[in-house]
């Protein structure tokens, strides 16, 4: 019951379940000591007996009630019926009832004071009352013992199920960031090939870009806020990588509001959002496309303005815009509980992913 | 000499196989293409025996490249991971090579082709490749067509209905008709079947473009465009419509 007790101890933490097992031992002793003494001192002061007799009855009553009240708790540990089942707690508080009772008569009369009469009537007469009294002692033990673990069921159960929420919105928040496409991965591990064998130095540059980037995508946490600073710094490798791939076609324009730079959002968010940006004015035109990244502070909001040119005689945006804006946005809503974050228009051929980002205020 | 093309939208993946062609005096790269319309233009002037192909490409996509050449050479494709051109040409293609490959790999796919082309002339497998289901996700949103020398892209959503014609289908939008060597099973299987129903051995219809349905004779129905015009449904047509609008 210890182990298990102190194994309790440490999953609760808030609430009245969470009081150690060594002071719930204390309370306990402490309270049949008490219980002890006064019966003792009324059995001295009502009934005039020897401070002897009236302790070891008192001591021996207790003891065997304090016992099965123990055991009483233990087993509801293991078993705890169901309130409809109430009936097997009541027959099992008079079983112990009356052997408690059946107990401490014999031991008085034969073992202990046999030779005292007038504590011997004492003790016939009181048999019945005592008896109730053991029983009633043993079922309010039985009940603060069934509401104990019963609230202390509740608590595990809505524990366990905030760790498996969370559990899953973690998992799904490193889903989602995962991300990276393998096409991306591939077509640059073709353009390293490439180069390898015309220009060497070329390639070993992009080797490291590309080493630099999967790096930081690989060592930031989903969760953490990261200054757009480091952010930019990190979506550049990405954009130097792709300049490679598509420089006969791709320009890139990152504009930055000076009070922007030690504004905050979540790592890693704007590469996937460039990436269907890029790959939206690359494969939806065949001229020479510029991708415009601009950043602005509206409201102490951090606002990050994507844009990308597009056919619109050709393409339906709500379609073709794919994985990389519905993760992010999922993403958004797991981290800031919001849905309206992230939002696409068009002006004429240019089609505008905006993200919007709220910053703790402190 | 034997003349081939090579169509791919990144520089950097031409010049490796030109750089591994380089192995194959005899094969001569007669232009390079940085997308399908340019393909289209090049095989139609140079005529050429193999083309290498990439699939992911601007407007349009190796497949439906293809899709507008009448006599389609002998094609090697050179892609990236792609799950949907992987099972598309799993059994069928001359080759496939996955980005990045290497020289041997290359050399094997050109070996095989070399050996295939002595060989009398069987049925073309770049025509099995067309007519595979598993198709690109861009293609449920859009069909490719030849206009003369001109190539359309009809966003799906602008097509009223298409209708069977011998080997063709006709492709109706509101204002023009197109033709396109298809089956309608192919559409019936790869456009968005909750927006077109075959509502007829010789139709496929478009639901955003559905008014209302009208009875025609006892147990006949047609239905009325809201264009104007009416297309007639078979029976089991009409029972499938009935489903798919929740009726």
């Amino acid at each position: 019951m210890l182990a298990l007790n102190a194994e309790n101890g440490k999953l609760m933490s808030l609430d009245f379940t969470a009081i150690s097992t060594r002071k719930i031992i204390i309370a306990y002793i402490s309270w049949w000591l008490v219980l002890i003494l006064v019966e003792a001192y009324a059995m001295v002061a009502t009934f005039d007996f020897g401070w002897a007799i009236a302790l070891a009855d008192a001591v021996s009553m207790n003891l065997l009630i304090g016992t099965a009240g123990y055991i009483t708790f233990t087993s509801l540990r293991y078993y705890q019926p169901n309130p409809r089942n109430a009936i097997y707690l009541i027959v099992w508080s008079i079983v112990l009832a009356v052997f408690c009772a059946i107990a401490h008569r014999y031991l008085m009369m034969w073992n202990l004071f046999p030779q005292e009469d007038r504590y011997q009537e004492y003790l016939a007469a009181s048999q019945l009352i005592r008896g109730l009294l053991i029983w009633f002692m043993i079922t309010l033990i039985g009940v603060i013992s069934w509401i104990w673990f019963y609230l202390h069921d509740q608590r595990d159960g809505e524990k366990r199920e905030n760790d498996t929420a969370k559990l899953a919105r973690e998992a799904e928040l490193a889903s989602l960031r995962q991300q990276l496409q393998p096409h991306f991965l591939f077509n640059s591990l073709n353009s390293i090939s490439a180069l390898a064998g015309s220009k060497p130095e070329e390639a070993r540059k992009m080797i490291q870009q590309l080493s630099d980037f999967l790096r930081g995508t690989i060592k930031k946490d989903d969760q953490k806020l990261i200054s757009l600073q480091e952010e930019l710094t990190h979506l550049q490798l990405y954009l130097d990588i792709e300049q490679v791939r598509f420089g006969h076609r791709l320009k890139t324009e990152v504009r930055q509001a000076e009070q922007t730079h030690t504004m905050v959002l979540p790592a890693l968010l704007l590469q996937p959002l460039v990436e269907n940006a890029i790959k939206f004015g690359l494969y939806d035109t065949v001229g020479e496309i510029t991708i415009r990244i601009v950043t602005m502070m509206i409201e102490q909001q951090l606002i990050i303005r994507i844009e990308n040119p597009f056919d619109p005689n050709t393409s339906k945006p709500k379609q073709g815009t794919g994985f990389g804006l519905d993760s992010v946005q999922r993403r958004l809503y797991l981290l800031f509980g919001r849905n309206d974050l992230l939002t696409t228009h068009q002006i004429e051929d240019i089609f505008i992913t905006e993200v919007r980002i709220p910053q703790a205020h402190d | 000499m034997i003349k081939a093309i090579l169509i791919d939208d990144e520089p950097l993946a031409r010049s490796i196989v030109m750089e591994y062609l380089k192995a194959f005096p005899e094969i001569s790269v007669l232009q390079e293409c940085n997308d399908g319309f340019e393909g289209v233009k090049a095989i139609a002037v140079h005529k050429p025996e193999l083309i290498f192909l990439d699939i992911q490409m601007p407007k349009i996509n190796g497949f439906e490249m293809l899709e507008l050449i009448d006599e389609p050479p002998a094609v090697i494709f050179t892609t990236a991971f792609d799950e949907y051109a992987i099972k598309a040409f799993e059994s069928n293609a001359i080759d496939y090579l996955l980005k990045p490959f290497s020289k041997e790999r290359f050399e094997m796919a050109i070996q095989k082709w070399l050996q295939q082309r002595t060989l009398p002339a069987t049925t073309s497998t770049t025509e099995s490749i067309l007519s595979e289901e598993v198709r690109q996700p861009e293609e449920r949103n859009r069909i490719v067509v030849k206009e003369g020398s001109n190539i359309r892209i009809i966003p799906v959503h602008e097509v009223q209905y298409i209708e069977a014609y011998d080997d063709y289908v006709k492709i109706f939008t509101q204002k023009e008709m197109f033709l396109k060597k298809k089956t309608m099973s192919f559409y019936e299987k790869n456009l968005d079947a909750s927006q077109f129903v075959r509502i007829h051995r010789s139709y496929i219809l478009n639901l955003q473009h559905l008014t209302r349905i009208e009875p025609l004779e006892k147990e006949t129905y047609v239905a009325l465009l809201k264009s104007g015009v009416k297309v007639s449904l078979s029976k089991s047509g009409y029972a499938k419509l009935k489903t798919v609008l929740g009726l």
